[in-house]
């Protein structure tokens, strides 16, 4: 049920992320979605790809500093209440969320959510124990 | 005024006599208490009583800061730790430092010769002190205080840091002689402006700096930003610092060199011949005096030029110019020495990143500021690809920084390329 991210080392300036997007271009990588987290110094961008292992060794190539990131996947109905629904949860569950990024599927009907738990299997167990949907990573590459 | 009329002012044919017979007694006891010296006289095929005159010391090998360090911690003594009462240290991990020690009779020396620095800038009893010299491992904050105390002057050991503080006890104690870096008289001073302080009319008369390069020009903004006379003065960590030389208040010419208890040469720092005085050149020092640390033929890194032409204050003993550069890659840093392998040293130990660096040396309000650029190691983001290990990188890279540099950088994490494409490990955008 787990979904990987690919995670970016970027340096703090300027071009760096373009480097980044132009490798993915040349190499005919989609990105589903994306965040980026940042520091005063560096930044590391998140993407969810539609091929995962292909966007780890171009990055790699092309010289970047790369890791795959367990995270994990949550549909919830785009409307008020959405995703504190989940929260609602976790909060209970004593779950922590390191980090949070969502975007809204081209229905329109629903937005996911893409979570960093410290223990994503738990995570996953309690959010299906309280009828969520986790998509599964295999579907949200092909999204 | 001088301190020590008999010897400051010892006409150079008794003082060329004195030398030789301080070198001689200084060689026979490195070769017969310290193991190094024994192997590396006799590798050179020299036997103390060889040297039966001034000239015959170019023919002894060379003491390196190499050779102090591959001899760490205490490999150079000359004495029994029981004859030792004080013990300093260079920054830097474990080997990599230079360890020196004292005798009671070498910090009596070391004392003297500071006074005999105090005395040449016009310093007596009724002034007080005002020492921002760092006070610690580091020698430098001692020896000025002790010559302050033995000249019956009143110190303040302010040592460096705390500059609200300073400039407030500058103005509430009326210190009339400020001693630190230079730069870091420039720091008080701005800051002192900064909080609407008139720095020109404190008490202050004069000024002793040094532990770093400077110029007359910035000689001229110290004199004019706290209307006082700026002094230089000089000495090595692993000799004495500061108690090798010292300019008097005849003017900008040169600091005098105690040669009563160093011998100076000037050598050219590719081929380690020696120059004929007054030629530019690497100086190097042999101690004539110190007994639990002796150093023979020690180079300096020092570039610098010597002066014989007699001095108006009346001293016999020879001038070197001020230092504008270095024949080595060693950095002063907010008066802390330091070199570029003691870096790579501390980086090694730290999992998550490369070697490979980038040092950025700039000012900022008159103060040193240092960025350290390090690259991500490759396996370790890998692995743990998120922010929070990343700072936890950083904090550590200040931290081992700190703690064995004494210099706290700011880190800067860079991807591999940046680094590769940098052909110069250090960027010194300082103007001295």
């Amino acid at each position: 049920m787990i979904v990987e991210q690919i995670s970016v080392f970027l340096e703090n300036k300027p071009g760096s992320l373009e480097h980044a997007t132009r490798v993915l271009k040349e190499n005919n990588i989609n990105i589903r979605t994306l965040s980026i987290a940042e520091t005063v110094d560096f930044g590391i961008l998140r993407l969810i790809v539609n091929d995962v292992d292909k966007t780890n060794n171009v990055l790699k190539e092309a010289g970047f500093r790369v890791s795959k990131t367990t995270v994990v996947a949550v549909e919830v109905p785009d409307q008020p209440g959405g995703l504190h629904s989940i929260m609602e949860v976790l909060n209970k569950e004593n779950i922590n969320v390191e980090y949070l990024y969502a975007f809204v599927e081209k229905s329109g009907q629903n937005a996911v959510i893409i979570f960093r738990f410290d223990n994503p299997e738990k995570a996953i167990e309690i959010l299906l124990a309280h009828k969520f949907t986790v998509v599964p990573g295999k579907q949200l590459y092909e999204l | 005024m001088i301190y020590n009329e008999e010897f400051e002012t010892l006409p150079r044919e008794a003082l060329k006599a004195l030398q030789l017979k301080r070198l001689q007694q200084t060689l026979q006891r490195a070769y017969h208490t310290i193991g190094y010296y024994k192997r590396s006289l006799s590798a050179t095929g020299v036997s103390p009583q060889d040297v039966i005159s001034l000239d015959n010391l170019r023919n002894l090998p060379f003491t390196t800061r190499e050779d102090v360090r591959k001899n760490y911690p205490f490999g150079l003594f000359s004495v029994p730790m029981s004859n030792i009462v004080r013990l300093h240290a260079t920054t830097g991990t474990s080997g990599r430092s230079s360890v020196f020690s004292y005798t009671r009779r070498d910090i009596d020396t070391w004392t003297e010769l500071n006074v005999r620095s105090l005395v040449a800038a016009g310093v007596t009893k009724n002034d007080i002190v005002h020492n921002a010299f760092s006070y610690g491992l580091l020698p430098v904050g001692l020896g000025v205080h002790y010559g302050t105390e033995k000249i019956g002057a009143s110190v303040i050991p302010m040592s460096d840091g705390n500059t609200k503080r300073q400039i407030t006890l500058l103005q509430d104690f009326g210190p009339t002689v400020l001693c630190s870096t230079p730069s870091y008289a420039l720091h008080l001073a701005h800051e002192g402006e900064s909080q609407g302080v008139n720095m020109k009319t404190l008490q202050l008369r004069v000024g002793i700096f040094g532990g770093e390069l400077w110029s007359d020009a910035t000689r001229d903004a110290i004199e004019d930003a706290f209307s006082i006379r700026a002094l230089n003065i000089f000495g090595i960590s692993e000799i004495m610092e500061p108690g090798i030389a010292c300019e008097c208040l005849e003017g900008r010419h040169g600091m005098h060199i105690f040669e009563d208890h160093f011998l100076v040469e000037t050598i050219n720092p590719q081929t380690g011949e020696v120059l004929p005085e007054g030629d530019e050149g690497e100086l190097v020092f042999t101690s004539l005096t110190k007994e639990a640390f002796p150093l023979i033929r020690y180079r300096s890194g020092d570039i610098s030029r010597l002066i014989t032409e007699p001095c108006r204050c009346g001293r016999t003993h020879v001038r070197m110019e001020r230092v504008l550069k270095r024949c080595d890659d060693m950095l002063t840093i907010r008066g802390i020495n330091i070199f570029p392998g003691q870096i790579e040293a501390i980086l090694q130990e730290i999992e998550g990143v490369s070697t490979d660096y980038q040092l950025i040396i700039d000012k900022a309000d008159a103060l040193d500021t240092v960025e350290l650029h390090v690259e991500v190691g490759e396996k370790y983001f890998a692995e743990a690809g998120g922010v929070k290990e990343l700072q936890a990188i950083e904090k550590r890279i200040v931290k081992d920084m700190k703690d064995y540099l004494s210099i706290p950088p700011r880190v800067k994490l860079v991807a591999p390329q940046t680094l590769a494409q940098k052909k110069a490990k250090v960027i010194d955008k300082r103007i001295i």
